[in-house]
């Protein structure tokens, strides 16, 4: 066993840092909520760096990676706030062409959702539904929708669904079923991005903020849950390292689905729980809208409920 | 990253796995809860097992007479051990742990051939005189004094929360040997053996009714000069060398054991089930899941931990995190369990054939997690200035 990152791991993982670095800063961020256009061009960059072709085999132009270094890459996404259907363009990924590559961006949702929302619903080329009996296609021409007016991140536009067409049938139950346990890895790395997010934009605000003629950093009533958020945050990285390890090691197979709801609870608490404690340490400018916690907090909330709430996955623990 | 056991790795599993399951009949049989002395007897039986089966110390460089295993390879062991159903370290924790590995880096020659080789058979047992009733979170402030008489250190002074004193055979002591220093410059580290004269040993009662714990009273005891380990007044730093060997499994056998105690828990609420309302069992049933998976991720870090002292030789980030997560996982494990058995937590023995009595024994020890070994406050504390890099209080 040796359950750290290989050197080419951490490689890939600092490329999208750094590739993140130059395109997604909060201002450029910012100036992505009105402008669609904006997040296309950013969805050729992320496409560049593999993040959609990144567990296609070398042969279909792909990095031959797997569901770790999948892991891996979208804890950047998610630290970055990186906006648009990333996890749904992953997964289709092979089977939708053009998804790879980035020409086309695929949106997704799940049938068995009781409110039918598709993020990103003006933003995407294609439309792939999963229900219990599979994976589906469907032409976004035959959907009917219309855009919320007040999505609840700013970042992630929403269409709320009155007819979701039947579609044509791409993949299986089976298929349908490893989607949803490597969306809900890819959503809890996300998450475990955005609560170190949370956690790293807190401590240097906590540094830097005084009053009563010191650093509010300095109080241990503000250490003390930094010092919350930091473990949850570890423990989830953790925990949703783990399930992509699961998740490409035959061997560890049976444990897979145990270990996927796992990363997708543990972190799902650990994003809610350390937005809303950055939002406390920033104090009353933490809520308003120029400031960045809010963004992280909402992203949260979009994140947790996407590829199984908590309460749904702990239902399933024991079986 | 992977998870998976590597060739040697699998091979001391199974090798590990024969043994124990050759011994399963002849394991020492465990004495009542409160025999402190049947219980020495029984822990160091086991060690004296583990010892002459070449186990003792796995994890102990092989020239002070371990196996020199790798930290991947010591949580295989403690992972069959927990397996098993073998006995916990018990008794022998303090000299295994934290009195040994002290010795192997800071003792002399001679201080490390009387012990070091009694600790791994199971003949000496160590007790810790550290924490003092002034010098709790504020270790660094402990008063009890030593003062040099021509080779002899003569010690007068008073230390609590030390485990098993009764039962032991010598003490990792602390004492200060120069008030007027900055209070971490003025500490020294000695060896007392606890027959010494001066030494007396009073039983302090845990609110759980348990007898482990000992105030030890100190008046005038002469500590033989040659006992100190490291120089004189540097007492502080060498009390730091054993967190130095921390590799990330101090709380396996502890974390094996929440693993294995909530999904007990899990079967007495579906035991306990008839009567119960779909409401209630839902309850439950979902505050345990949400501990089950928080434990799943402990685990998961545990093995970060341990990969990464196997390639830096520290646990990393997690090490200091660990502790304070799992310390609050276990009280919420605590908290719920008392709920599920309801009125059966009115008594610490089993209700009937229902095993009840370990979870209200649990939820004594979940108070004592946060607490024992630097608060869950003081954690905290240590982790936003060590890690986070926050400025200090004052």
């Amino acid at each position: 066993m040796d359950f750290t990152p290989t050197t080419d791991q951490d490689l890939l993982q600092q490329t999208v840092r750094q590739m993140l670095t130059g395109t997604c800063s909060t201002a450029q961020l910012r100036e992505m909520i009105d402008k669609p256009e904006l997040r296309r061009r950013l969805w050729n960059q992320l496409a560049d760096t593999g993040v959609f072709s990144l567990r296609l085999d070398e042969a279909d132009d792909g990095i031959g990676f797997g569901c770790a270094e999948a892991a891996m890459v979208f804890e950047e996404l998610g630290s970055a706030l990186v906006p648009g259907p990333l996890v749904w363009s992953h997964l289709a990924a092979g089977p939708v062409r053009g998804a790879a590559d980035g020409t086309r961006i695929v949106g997704g949702i799940d049938r068995r959702d009781r409110v039918l929302l598709i993020e990103h619903a003006d933003l995407i080329d294609d439309l792939v539904v999963i229900d219990s009996d599979g994976i589906w296609s469907v032409d976004l021409g035959e959907v009917v929708l219309t855009m919320a007016t007040q999505p609840i991140d700013p970042l992630t536009t929403i269409g709320v669904v009155s007819h979701l067409p039947q579609g044509t049938q791409i993949g299986d139950h089976q298929q349908a079923v490893e989607w949803q346990q490597i969306g809900a890895v890819l959503t809890a790395a996300q998450l475990v991005g955005v609560a170190s997010a949370a956690t790293a934009l807190a401590v240097e605000y906590a540094k830097q903020r005084q009053q009563f003629g010191r650093a509010v950093g300095s109080f241990q009533a503000i250490k003390h849950i930094l010092a919350d958020m930091l473990a949850r945050g570890e423990v989830a990285r953790a925990a949703s390292r783990s399930a992509g390890v699961h998740l490409d090691d035959p061997e560890l197979a049976p444990l897979a689905a145990r270990a996927a709801a796992v990363a997708k609870i543990v972190a799902t608490e650990a994003g809610v729980h350390n937005t809303k404690d950055c939002i406390q340490v920033h104090g009353g400018i933490g809520f308003t809208w120029e400031a960045h916690p809010q963004l992280l907090a909402k992203r949260a909330q979009v994140l947790a409920a996407s590829f199984g709430t908590v309460d749904l996955l702990a239902d399933s623990l024991f079986g | 990253m992977d998870l998976r056991d590597s060739p040697e790795e699998r091979a001391l599993r199974l090798e590990v796995r024969e043994w124990l399951a050759s011994v399963s009949s002849s394991m020492p049989s465990r004495p009542a809860l409160d025999d402190e002395v049947g219980w020495r007897t029984h822990d160091t039986t086991w060690q004296r097992m583990l010892f002459d089966a070449g186990y003792a110390g796995i994890d102990w460089p092989v020239e002070f007479g371990g196996r020199g295993a790798a930290p991947a390879e010591h949580l295989v062991f403690l992972e069959e051990l927990s397996r098993a159903d073998a006995p916990a370290i018990g008794v022998n924790f303090v000299g295994q742990l934290h009195a040994g590995p002290t010795l192997m880096v800071e003792g002399t020659q001679a201080q490390r051939e009387q012990h070091l080789p009694a600790i791994l058979r199971g003949d000496e047992v160590w007790c810790q005189g550290f924490s003092e009733p002034e010098a709790g979170s504020d270790l660094a402030g402990l008063r009890t004094k030593a003062v040099r008489d021509g080779d002899h250190y003569v010690v007068t002074g008073q230390k609590i929360w030390t485990s098993r004193a009764g039962i032991s055979d010598v003490c990792e002591l602390l004492v200060r040997t120069d008030p007027d220093a900055p209070k971490h410059k003025g500490i020294t580290w000695l060896i007392l053996p606890m027959d010494t004269p001066g030494v007396e040993a009073r039983p302090l009662r845990t609110m759980s009714g348990s007898m482990e714990f000992s105030e030890l009273f100190l008046d005038e005891v002469r500590v033989p000069v040659e006992n100190r380990v490291g120089a004189e007044n540097d007492g502080w730093r060498v009390a730091m060398v054993t967190f130095a060997f921390e590799r990330g499994t101090a709380l396996v056998g502890e974390m094996l054991e929440a693993i294995s105690l909530v999904a007990r828990l899990h079967q007495l609420l579906l035991a306990t089930s008839s009567g119960r309302s779909a409401g209630e069992l839902g309850a439950l049933r979902h505050e345990i899941a949400l501990i089950a998976a928080d434990l799943d991720g402990l685990w998961a870090l545990t093995k970060q931990n341990v990969s990464e002292a196997g390639r830096n030789g520290t646990p990393g980030i997690g090490g200091s995190v660990f502790k304070l997560y799992y310390s609050g996982v276990r009280h919420r494990l605590a908290d719920v369990a008392m709920r599920v058995l309801g009125r059966g937590a009115l008594i610490m023995d089993d209700v009937g054939a229902l095993p009840t009595g370990e979870h209200v024994r649990g939820w004594f020890h979940s108070v004592s997690l946060s607490i024992a070994a630097g608060t869950s406050q003081v954690q905290r504390n240590i982790v936003a200035e060590r890690i986070l890099g926050l400025p200090k209080e004052r």
